[in-house]
Formats: C-alpha cells, sequence, structure tokens
C-alpha cells in the first residue's frame, strides 16, 4: 500500500480539537463562553433562567455542527467529543447545570450507539441532581434499514433543523415536554440521504475511512466516513438527485401538495456551486411531484471533515414548524433575523 | 479476594490492554470503528492513575473510582458499558475489604446486569455480554475462589470465541449485517481479557 501523506492545516493530530475550540471563542467570545475540562461550549448569556436549555453534543469533525449553533434561538451548549468519538456524560453533566435555568434540560441526541449511552448516563446523573432532562434522538437516515436487528438509522441532517426549531420554541416560553414533543415531530416528519465522491481521513489515523476509485461515488454515506449502502459508476449531479430524493420521498412518503423545508448539506469538500447544481435538480425534481420547497437551507452544516459529497434533508413543514424556522436565531454559523 | 488484590487486578487489566491494544483496534477495524483498544488503553491508564491518588481498603470505593475514570475518558459506547459494570461492581461490593467468592459472584453479577440495562443486549448479540453472561454462570457453580475463577476465565474464553460465527445486532458493527460474521468480537475480546487476569491474579 502506497503511504500518502496526510496533508491538513494542523499542528498536531491531538491538539486539533482544543485548537479549534480556543479558536471559536476568540473569535465569538461575544455569543459563547468554552469550558475546557471537561469541554463544552455555551451560550455566553447561560443559564436563562425561565428558559428551557437546549444541548446536543457529539463527536468533533462535523463543523459547524454542532459548536456553531450555540446561541440566541438555537442551542444553549454543545459538547464535543474527539473527532469522530463521542463525548463522555461528565461533559454533558456539566453542560447540563450550565444551562439549567430551571425549566429543565433537553438533549438532542444523535442514533449512534455511543452518543445514545454517554447521552443517558449523563441523564441519569443530571436526574440524580434534581434537574429535569428529556431526551429526543434523531434517526433521519433513509440509507440505513430500521429493524430489530440494526442500532437503527443514523440520527443525521434532520438534527441541525431540529435545533433550530426547538432552540425558537424554547426561546419562545414553551415548556420542556412541549419543546421535546416537537422535536419528536421534526424528527418524524423529516427524511436524510447523503453521498460521497471521496473519503475522508482523520488526524488521529491519518488514512481514508474507506477506498473509492476515482470513477465511482458511495450512495448512502453516514457522517463518520463509514461506507454507504452502494457504490456505483459516478454519475451527474441529476442522476445523483434523483437516487438521493428518490428515497427519501418514497420513505416518508412526501406527497404531493406538500410544503417542505429543503436543506442541501456539503460533506465538507463541496464547493457552494456544486450544492447549488444540486438544489436546483431537487427543486426541478420535487416540483415535478406538486412538493413545494417553501424554506430552504444550504451550505456546509454537518460535515465529514474534507469529504466531498452532499446530503439532502427533507421536512414536511406546517405553520407552526415554518414560523419557528423563521424566527431570529444568532450563533457563529447560523444567523437571521437577529 | 483482598482489597489489594482486587487493585492489582485493575492494574494487570491495564497492562493487558495496553499489550494488546493493536490486536483489539484490529477486531473493531473489521467490524466497527477501529478505536477500541485506543480507547480503553486510554481509560484503563486513567483509572490506574486515579487509584494511585487514593487510599485504598474499600474494594467499593475503588471500583467506583474506576468506573467513573472510565466513563469519563473512554467515550464511543465502551465508556459507558465498561464504566457501568465497575460502579455497579462498587455498589455491590461497598465498604468491603474482602470478598470471598459469594461476594465476588455478586458483584461481577450486578456488574453485567448494569452492562445489560445500559447496552440493552442479549445473548447471542455478538457483544461484550457473550463473554460475560457465561462466566457468571461459571462463578455460581461454587467451590474454591481460585477454581472458580479460572472456570469463569474458561467459559469466557470460549464465550469470545463463540462470537466469530454470529451477526452482529448491537452498535455500529449491526450496520455490517451479515458482513460481521467471521469476525470475533472486540468487546468480547477485552471482556474475556478482564476476566482472565482476574483469575491471574490468585495465582
Amino acid at each position: 500500500m502506497s503511504v500518502k501523506t496526510m496533508k491538513k492545516l494542523i499542528n498536531a493530530p491531538d491538539a486539533v480539537v482544543r485548537e479549534a475550540l480556543e479558536g471559536m471563542e476568540a473569535a465569538h467570545g461575544d455569543l459563547i463562553k468554552v469550558n475546557y475540562d471537561p469541554a463544552y461550549i455555551v451560550r455566553a448569556d447561560a443559564p436563562v433562567q425561565g428558559k428551557v436549555g437546549i444541548i446536543s453534543g457529539g463527536g468533533s469533525g462535523h463543523e459547524p455542527m454542532h459548536g456553531g449553533f450555540v446561541g440566541r434561538g438555537m442551542l444553549d451548549a454543545a459538547c464535543p467529543g474527539e473527532v469522530f468519538t463521542s463525548p463522555t456524560p461528565d461533559q454533558m453533566l456539566e453542560a447540563t447545570k450550565a444551562v439549567n435555568g430551571g425549566a429543565g434540560v433537553l438533549h438532542i441526541v444523535k442514533n449512534y450507539t455511543g452518543d445514545v449511552l454517554n447521552f443517558e448516563m449523563a441523564a441519569d446523573l443530571a436526574k440524580g441532581e434534581g434537574i429535569d432532562v428529556e431526551a429526543v434522538v434523531t434517526n433521519d437516515d433513509v440509507a440505513v434499514q430500521d429493524s430489530l436487528y440494526t442500532a437503527g438509522r443514523r440520527g443525521v441532517g434532520i438534527t441541525v433543523i431540529a435545533e433550530k426549531i426547538c432552540g425558537a420554541a424554547a426561546e419562545n416560553g414553551k415548556p420542556l415536554a412541549e419543546v421535546a414533543e416537537i422535536c419528536r415531530r421534526v424528527n418524524g416528519q423529516g427524511r436524510t440521504m447523503g453521498m460521497a465522491l471521496t473519503a475522508c481521513i482523520t488526524p488521529g489515523s491519518g488514512e481514508p475511512s474507506f477506498d473509492l476509485p476515482d470513477d465511482e461515488m458511495e450512495i448512502g454515506i453516514g457522517i463518520h466516513g463509514e461506507p454507504g449502502r452502494y457504490r456505483e459508476p459516478l454519475g451527474s449531479a441529476h442522476q445523483v438527485v434523483e437516487r438521493l430524493a428518490t428515497a427519501i420521498v418514497e420513505d416518508l412518503p412526501y406527497e404531493s401538495g406538500d410544503n417542505v423545508l429543503a436543506f442541501v448539506n456539503g460533506m465538507g469538500g463541496t464547493p457552494l456551486i456544486e450544492l447549488y447544481v444540486v438544489y436546483n435538480e431537487l427543486n426541478k425534481f420535487l416540483s415535478e411531484r406538486g412538493i413545494t420547497i417553501t424554506r430552504h437551507l444550504i451550505g456546509d452544516y454537518i460535515t465529514s471533515l474534507e469529504m466531498a459529497g452532499c446530503s439532502i434533508t427533507l421536512l414536511k413543514l406546517d405553520d407552526e414548524l415554518t414560523g419557528l424556522w423563521d424566527a431570529p436565531v444568532l450563533t457563529p454559523a447560523l444567523r437571521w433575523g437577529a | 479476594m483482598t482489597a489489594d488484590q482486587v487493585r492489582d487486578w485493575i492494574r494487570r487489566f491495564a497492562d493487558e490492554i495496553a499489550e494488546h491494544r493493536m490486536e483489539l483496534v484490529r477486531l473493531d477495524t473489521a467490524i466497527g470503528d477501529g478505536d477500541h483498544g485506543t480507547n480503553m488503553d486510554r481509560g484503563m491508564k486513567k483509572a490506574v492513575e486515579k487509584l494511585d491518588g487514593t487510599d485504598g481498603g474499600d474494594i467499593g470505593g475503588d471500583l467506583k473510582t474506576v468506573g467513573m475514570a472510565l466513563v469519563s475518558s473512554v467515550g464511543g459506547a465502551a465508556g459507558p458499558l465498561y464504566g457501568t459494570l465497575f460502579l455497579q461492581m462498587g455498589t455491590a461490593a461497598a465498604g468491603k475489604d474482602e470478598l470471598d467468592l459469594d461476594g465476588w459472584t455478586a458483584a461481577v453479577e450486578a456488574g453485567v446486569k448494569g452492562v445489560q440495562s445500559r447496552g440493552k443486549a442479549e445473548p447471542g448479540d455478538k457483544t461484550m455480554l457473550d463473554a460475560l453472561f457465561p462466566a457468571v454462570d461459571a462463578l455460581k457453580e461454587g467451590g474454591e475462589l481460585g477454581e472458580a475463577l479460572d472456570r469463569s476465565a474458561a467459559a469466557a474464553e470460549e464465550g469470545m470465541k463463540a462470537t466469530i460465527p454470529l451477526e452482529a445486532r448491537k452498535g455500529r458493527a449491526s450496520y455490517l449485517g451479515p458482513r460481521s460474521i467471521g469476525h470475533q468480537d472486540p468487546g468480547a475480546t477485552s471482556s474475556s481479557m478482564l476476566l482472565r487476569v482476574a483469575a491471574e491474579t490468585l495465582k
């Protein structure tokens, strides 16, 4: 096997997470504070008294998720793990305490075994300290067959949208049970599928997460460089959108007359011009089926390091969810109306 | 088993994990995300460091120290699972300075039950429980402590090897479906090591 040199803008593989946190703190000190031991990012004015606190977390390497979504109208705190490794319960417990304004705390957890187990332990510990905690697990990835015999569908793109919408609901003063219910509704009405043109390289391993020949693409990837559902010869943006959108639309299903939020996400190594080509194809695909895009999000929001590729997420909207999506948000990576 | 021997067991486990770190990484690369050896090594080094900073004498307290160290340093799925194993063992052995076979069996059984309720796995799902369950059964056969520990180590090893033909139904390996068949489960492997060094501690 030929040895390729890892080309990354880093100082040392084991310093990446901490130095990126220091950079975020230096850049966005007006919005967030960073705690280093244990590691969590928390909004600068936390805890907000009387408001439900919302925290999320997961392995690093998916930036801007989750740290970039901490701020008014979205997350109260985010717990970063090592690259592609779940954070630990002590981080989540301290973050939960830091954002508890007396109205309880919602944990938004992506469905990966490590994330789920660590958040469960954290919730047990927090409840032991008298904090009201609810957890919602997102599992929107249609690439994984949901069955009793797997760990279930992975949580991917819908997580970003759930964090935004739940953040708005909490900001509006909704109680914990209601914010959790809205989160479950967003997850239930949302579906995602992704694809990759290249693998990614974690700083720790220095090697590509899978081998993908130059003339092939991987359909149905997750966000940790794991291989997808199947592999096929490289196709056009038109073909890629047809693959992803067909699987998504048929799964829920989304039907003629539906209004949707369409989220075209870059995996980290895809130029914005290509994401707009994908969005254009998606818009045509959905219009032909009588599905109307009434809200959209386009860009790199839930990434896999330098992986090239994209994911498509659809959320079926109603008036309440649309209003919560439009509400002001002020975070390092997502901001409008504020 | 005295409090000193329990500490010795933990140190031996840390050494065993360090020595076999790459073997665990290789097993995990085949059907998981390849970090089991690295994560467990980091966690057990932290556990030994924490134990060295405390007085000892209380088996329950020591086991809880180990559990908390693992929970806060391992991450992934192994952190909460091994952390829960030691935390529950610690609760069962609270205030004790020596464990006879009944006490040891009760502690291990409490730990294994904790792992099961945390991970919601069943025997045959190709997880660490496939090594741990047979070990508990072997301990329950009674007899002299040293012999029982030998029996439980042998049972765990057999359970570990029996994971090879199984199809994974939990964790990241379950995404592979039938492609997980033919590989030994990394969690069952580290659990088998844990019970083997327990037997060696008393020799």
